[in-house]
């Protein structure tokens, strides 16, 4: 029994270590950011690989998210002869939580193992130790300009995850099934407001983007040197990331949407 | 005679529980060219990470040009590894830029040079080095003796004071392992700097240094120029120069009695 407290009290403090060590680091990332933007060239350059890469997976996966959702609520709907709402449904569907969330879900698993699969084999190859060496922060050139890249593409990614499923959704709703198009869209127009709904999901999205962003350079600087550490950090990254976007989602749900 | 460029004086040094150093003085003369040579993990690179200011020691002082750089904050350690250039084991290259930008590398960073003489200092960096024909390729487009001699244009960019090398010797050919072992000599001398060698290979570095240190156990164990050594009676230093398996340092690994062990005793 004992040792069952030992061990559990052991793990709390590893925790409570790790968050602090987090916090530093990201303390470390916000003093060295203003030199990532003074080297914007190194910035725009991580927003290519995190965002402009990622682009077909999350286009074409929005396109599948939204098909899904048009068939899903059409069949729901038309039990109540409110086909109409299709479009409303697929919209606050997809802006207020699938738009965040799986745009944030497929952005770990792309661009946010990516980061930590580089920076981590980085240090394998004592490439941030000879920066460091070099009088270089290894912080303010490799992991802020990556920092950054994440943050901005994340709302980016999102915005057009949404966009693409709604176009899913039409193309299911209107073309195939043949929903009226200006009830789509009209009802869509209508019931969407652009603070409560929109707003909140580019909200939930810049918190994702840190999240995760933060979560994958975080786990390349601090893996350990080896092919095994690299490959875990890796596992890690995504597992944290997902974790992380689910209950980020549900704390910041729980205060956006209170349907008050 | 001028003070040394490196002191370190009774530095000890431990990862955690771990003892890597325990009383270790030596010192780094200007203009001259030392080794370090002891066995592997005997702590030859973290005596490098010290000078460098990468780790820090639990005891005693390690001065670099008078300065003392445990004591340094991060802005004055940084203005300090400026004046340093380090080649690590297998060159550290940045993978992701060409041999011109790695060179370039540090010149871009710490000077405002414009840049058609960035451009002119890093081809002369690569003529030393004999690589002014690759400097349009990417590192992984180089043979392991290129990427070092890369490295080491890098590493003089900036014309430091001190030059460190950890293992320059170590996976090269012969042809490549004594290019190398030249330039460092060459470089030394024509830089005005002072360098430090760790390295296991004796015989490539009695020719190319000045002053050689072996350390074992966490301690400077012999040391002398490399005449001295050569004549030297020394069991450690025979045995090392010899490539005995058996001597000072033992072949097995500290074990409880084998007789025991086989009989079913703990390990």
């Amino acid at each position: 029994m004992g040792g069952v407290f030992r061990k559990l009290g052991s793990m709390a403090i590893d925790m409570v270590w790790q968050l602090g060590f987090i916090a530093r680091f990201f303390w470390l990332i916000l003093y060295y950011s203003g030199q990532s933007f003074t080297r914007l060239r190194l910035t725009i350059r991580e927003l290519y690989f995190s965002g402009v890469l990622s682009l077909l997976i999350i286009l074409v996966s929005g396109l599948f998210v939204g098909l899904v959702l048009g068939l899903q609520g059409y069949e729901i709907l038309q039990r109540y002869g409110s086909t109409d709402a299709m479009g409303t449904m697929v919209a606050l569907s997809l802006l207020r939580e699938l738009g965040p969330v799986v745009a944030g879900l497929l952005f770990a698993s792309r661009a946010g193992s990516a980061v930590t699969a580089e920076i981590g084999l980085m240090k394998v190859t004592e490439q941030l130790k000879a920066m460091d060496m070099m009088a270089v922060s290894p912080i303010a050139r490799v992991v802020a300009p990556r920092f950054w890249g994440g943050v901005v593409s994340m709302p980016l990614l999102a915005a057009m995850f949404s966009a693409m499923g709604i176009f899913g959704g039409w193309l299911i709703g209107v073309v195939f099934i043949g929903v009226d198009n200006g009830a789509f869209w009209s009802q869509m127009q209508a019931a969407v407001d652009f603070r409560y709904d929109v707003l909140n999901g580019v909200i939930k999205s810049c918190a994702f983007g840190v999240a995760v962003a933060l979560i994958a350079v975080f786990e390349g600087y601090d893996c350990v040197p080896t092919a095994e550490g690299v490959s875990r950090a890796i596992t890690r990254t995504v597992v944290s990331s997902a974790l992380a976007i689910l209950a980020l989602d549900f704390v910041m749900t729980s205060f956006m949407f209170r349907g008050l | 005679m001028s003070e040394p460029l490196v002191s370190l004086e009774n530095v000890r040094f431990a990862y955690g529980e771990r003892t890597i150093l325990r009383d270790i003085s030596l010192s780094i003369p200007r203009g001259k060219v030392v080794a370090i040579m002891g066995g592997s993990g005997c702590g030859k690179t973290t005596l490098l990470r010290l000078i460098g200011g990468q780790e820090r020691a639990v005891g005693g002082r390690v001065l670099v040009d008078g300065q003392d750089v445990a004591k340094l904050g991060r802005d004055k350690l940084y203005a300090m590894r400026r004046r340093m250039g380090m080649l690590f084991q297998f060159g550290a290259l940045f993978t992701d830029i060409s041999v011109f930008d790695n060179v370039a590398f540090p010149l871009r960073e710490h000077t405002d040079l414009p840049p058609e003489l960035i451009n002119d200092l890093v081809l002369m960096k690569l003529h030393a080095v004999g690589l002014r024909g690759a400097a349009r390729l990417m590192p992984g487009e180089l043979s392991g003796g290129m990427a070092r001699r890369v490295a080491l244009a890098r590493t003089i960019a900036l014309d430091p004071m001190l030059l460190m090398y950890d293992e320059p010797f170590t996976g090269l050919d012969p042809i490549s392992l004594g290019v190398i072992g030249q330039l460092i000599r060459r470089l030394n001398d024509a830089l005005g700097a002072s360098s430090v060698i760790v390295t296991h290979d004796i015989q490539e570095s009695l020719q190319i240094v000045d002053y050689i240190y072996f350390i074992s156990e966490g301690r400077v164990v012999a040391e002398g120029t490399p005449e001295d050594i050569r004549k030297t009676s020394d069991p450690f230093v025979h045995q090392f120069v010899h490539a005995e398996a058996d001597g000072p340092v033992p072949f097995h690994y500290p074990a409880g009695d084998y007789a025991t062990a086989l009989v079913g005793g703990p390990a």
